[in-house]
């Protein structure tokens, strides 16, 4: 067994150039991707090697990036689309609701659409206006997409190319604040989980603390930090948000009775809303206090200087915590 | 009030003078009258058994329209769209294209959809409300109805991509080379995936043609609302050709549509084709074009019909004799009875089987719900009224 030590951005490149090297059908697709490797580099050096008609630099249009790949995918391809930014989604959101998640439907299931679209996401890159949000309700939210947060460079590896070898589409979203952050050793040897299931990153037994894509990371430093306090929390790393796989969620919770659930987007009708739906219908009778969220304000993504006082911090979640013993 | 500064070129010189039947630039084979002329780009040596057959796909195309009007007035459809007087527009633009062509309609194109071989019956799924669309798209290569009008532009572009990548473009096998047809409309041609459909296809030099029936009308919006230039003008800023064909000739419109498409195949990429042509009808059942237009306008547009031109010069040249004219008439009301008895068969959806359409396979989200829903609706079977709900 051999292992090296890879950034996020590092396994995603790496993931992307597994899943063309299996299937000459995976094209990508998107603004800059191609000679610059895209803003974040995600796939660099893949044009160079897969050529121009696998590695597409893109008008920049989302919506024709988006609805060209429905295309494609029509046409027997695998596109994976990289949206540059979370905030540039909009013009695409059209053809990504109304058609990459209604074909197969609208088809009787007759036709798959087996596209990839990839969404950095979140904040904390001290960037302009639309270049931090956290969208991924909005896709959660309508049937026919699935939706994924990577958190790790691991996962960003294996879920990547397990998302691309998936027969529906797949928002795929990035934490673009742990792209170059942190290492950690890949084994390219190693069996990866499924793609659509949770998993529980450190065990406890006080209280399940939820979180996916930036805030598993928040969420891990909580654990530690609570821990030295003596208060053991288990924090679960969501990984799929539409479907949720929430059984290991309701595991954890019947065993600890108390839930917070953390993530950057805002709170008001978020995926935090219907994790707390779903424990109280299913655990009810396990849970000490109500699940508490931690997240944004109903407030557009504020300018970067403050950024880092309204991102859910290591503070903010401690102190939802304290406040589920409170009750 | 000053004088107007002058700031480029003056726009009724560029793009010439009023254009209410189609101006100067409009392609016609065969006149309103019936009258055969030549043009020197766009011709075509048609056959006897052509015309013959073009007519016949005219007649049988309004029989669909016709029998769908009338079976949304019975109440067997919630809505039609109706294509009256755009026969030859879909018919010249449809037989236009080969096997290996693939076509993207809005969902107006039943005349398209015949010429593909899907069988009309299929068409009134969606307007019945039994699905949101019931054929298999690849099976004839005519993709789905698309209602979010102009969305499908993207898609046929998407599709002519995938196919220079497939390598049948520009091998000077006529089996073998394909292109697409988008068809859009006059309103859609506002929409911004239109444009970006233009932008995609001229920078990738996709082989698609953009076949646009502009027939006046977007619903209530005349298309001075859409445009202040004629549309097939608007390609060249994109960078590639627009040709003006009259929609109601369907000599022309084939020869068009023929060039352009073989233009594609050819590897030399994407062009316009704007259909001149007229709405007959309502937007749909449900419009009510006495509101906002004149009877006047659609007087004037009666007397270029279609399908009548053609008879008339298929009449006069002696092309066909009273027998072609009884064995047609058999023939579309032979389809008649089809739509009707097909249509009034069609099975409702089972609300179970929803669930499964969703995705490639069911999660286990939407199994979880579909078995609580089937428990539920079971609930109401005799003898299991109660208690099936705990």
């Amino acid at each position: 067994m051999s292992t090296q030590k890879i950034t996020l951005a590092k396994g995603l490149n790496m993931g992307l150039r597994k899943a063309m090297e299996a299937d000459d059908k995976v094209l990508l697709m998107g603004e800059d991707v191609g000679k610059l490797g895209g803003v974040f580099r995600i796939t660099d050096g893949l044009q160079k090697d897969f050529g121009e008609d696998r590695v597409i630099d893109s008008p920049l249009a989302e919506s024709g990036i988006v609805g060209t790949a429905v295309g494609m995918a029509l046409r027997g391809y695998r596109p994976v689309v990289e949206i540059q930014f979370d905030g540039f989604v909009y013009p695409a959101y059209d053809q990504i609701v109304c058609q990459v998640a209604k074909y197969t439907y609208r088809s009787q299931g007759k036709v798959k659409m087996p596209i990839v679209i990839r969404i950095p996401f979140g904040g904390g890159i001290g960037a302009v206006e639309h270049h931090s949000e956290s969208p991924e309700a909005q896709f959660a939210h309508t049937p026919g997409l699935k939706v994924v947060a990577c958190s790790n460079p691991v996962d960003g590896y294996w879920m990547i190319q397990q998302a691309i070898a998936h027969d529906d589409p797949v928002i795929f979203l990035e934490p673009k604040r742990q792209y170059h952050a942190d290492k950690a050793d890949l084994d390219e040897s190693a069996t990866p989980e499924p793609l659509f299931t949770s998993r529980v990153v450190r065990a406890g037994t006080d209280a399940t603390v939820l979180a996916y894509g930036p805030t598993v990371k928040t969420a891990l430093k909580c654990a530690e930090a609570a821990e030295s306090e003596g208060r053991s929390l288990e924090v679960i790393d969501l990984r799929t948000l539409s479907p949720l796989d929430m059984g290991p969620v309701f595991e954890s919770v019947r065993r600890t009775g108390r839930c917070v659930i953390t993530h950057e987007a805002h709170v008001n009708l978020g995926m935090g809303a219907e994790v707390a739906a779903r424990i109280t219908e299913q655990c009810f009778y396990s849970l000490e206090a109500p699940v508490l969220r931690v997240g944004a304000f109903d407030m557009p993504y504020p300018p970067s200087r403050i950024e880092e006082e309204y991102l859910p911090d290591l503070d903010r979640v401690l102190d939802a915590v304290d406040r589920t013993f409170a009750f | 009030m000053t004088d107007p500064v002058s700031f480029g070129p003056d726009l009724a010189e560029v793009f010439g003078p009023s254009q209410s039947d189609g101006g100067p630039d409009l392609v016609q084979l065969l006149t309103p009258e019936g009258e055969r002329v030549h043009h020197p780009d766009f011709d075509h040596d048609f056959s006897a058994e052509e015309l013959r057959g073009l007519y016949r796909d005219m007649v049988l195309t309004r029989r669909i329209d016709v029998e769908a009007t009338a079976l949304q007035r019975h109440g067997e459809l919630g809505i039609w769209a109706q294509l009256l007087g755009q026969e030859a527009a879909q018919i010249g633009a449809g037989r236009a294209m080969r096997p290996q062509d693939y076509a993207f309609p809005t969902y107006r194109e039943h005349g398209v959809a015949y010429c593909k071989g899907v069988d009309p019956l299929r068409l009134l799924g969606l307007f019945r409300g039994v699905d949101q669309g019931g054929w298999d798209p690849n099976e004839n290569n005519f993709g789905l109805y698309t209602i979010v009008i102009g969305a499908q532009t993207l898609h046929a572009t998407g599709y002519a991509m995938g196919m220079q990548r497939d390598g049948v473009v520009g091998t000077g096998d006529p089996e073998r080379d394909s292109a697409v047809l988008a068809h859009f409309g006059d309103g859609a041609s506002s929409q911004g995936d239109v444009n970006e459909a233009f932008i995609f296809a001229a920078s990738y030099n996709a082989p698609v043609v953009f076949f646009c029936q502009n027939n006046q009308w977007a619903i209530s919006e005349p298309i001075e609302r859409q445009t202040r230039i004629p549309l097939y003008q608007r390609a060249l800023g994109f960078g590639f050709p627009g040709i003006r064909v009259d929609g109601n000739d369907v000599l022309a419109t084939y020869a068009v549509t023929k060039a352009a498409l073989q233009r594609a195949r050819d590897g030399n990429g994407p062009s316009f084709v704007e259909a001149y042509t007229y709405r007959m009808g309502a937007h749909t059942t449900t419009d009510d074009p006495t509101r906002y237009r004149l009877n006047d306008e659609l007087e004037h547009w009666k007397l270029k019909d279609p399908i009548e031109r053609l008879k008339v010069y298929l009449r006069r040249n002696g092309l066909v004799d009273q027998q072609f004219f009884d064995d047609l008439d058999a023939e579309a009301k032979a389809l008649g009875h089809h739509l009707r008895e097909g249509c009034k068969a069609l099975p409702d959806p089972k609300p179970l089987d929803q669930f499964g359409y969703v995705f490639s396979e069911m999660t286990d989200e939407i199994r979880e719900q579909r078995d609580g829903f089937a428990a539920y609706l079971a609930s109401f079977e005799l003898g299991q009224s109660e208690g099936a709900h705990a």
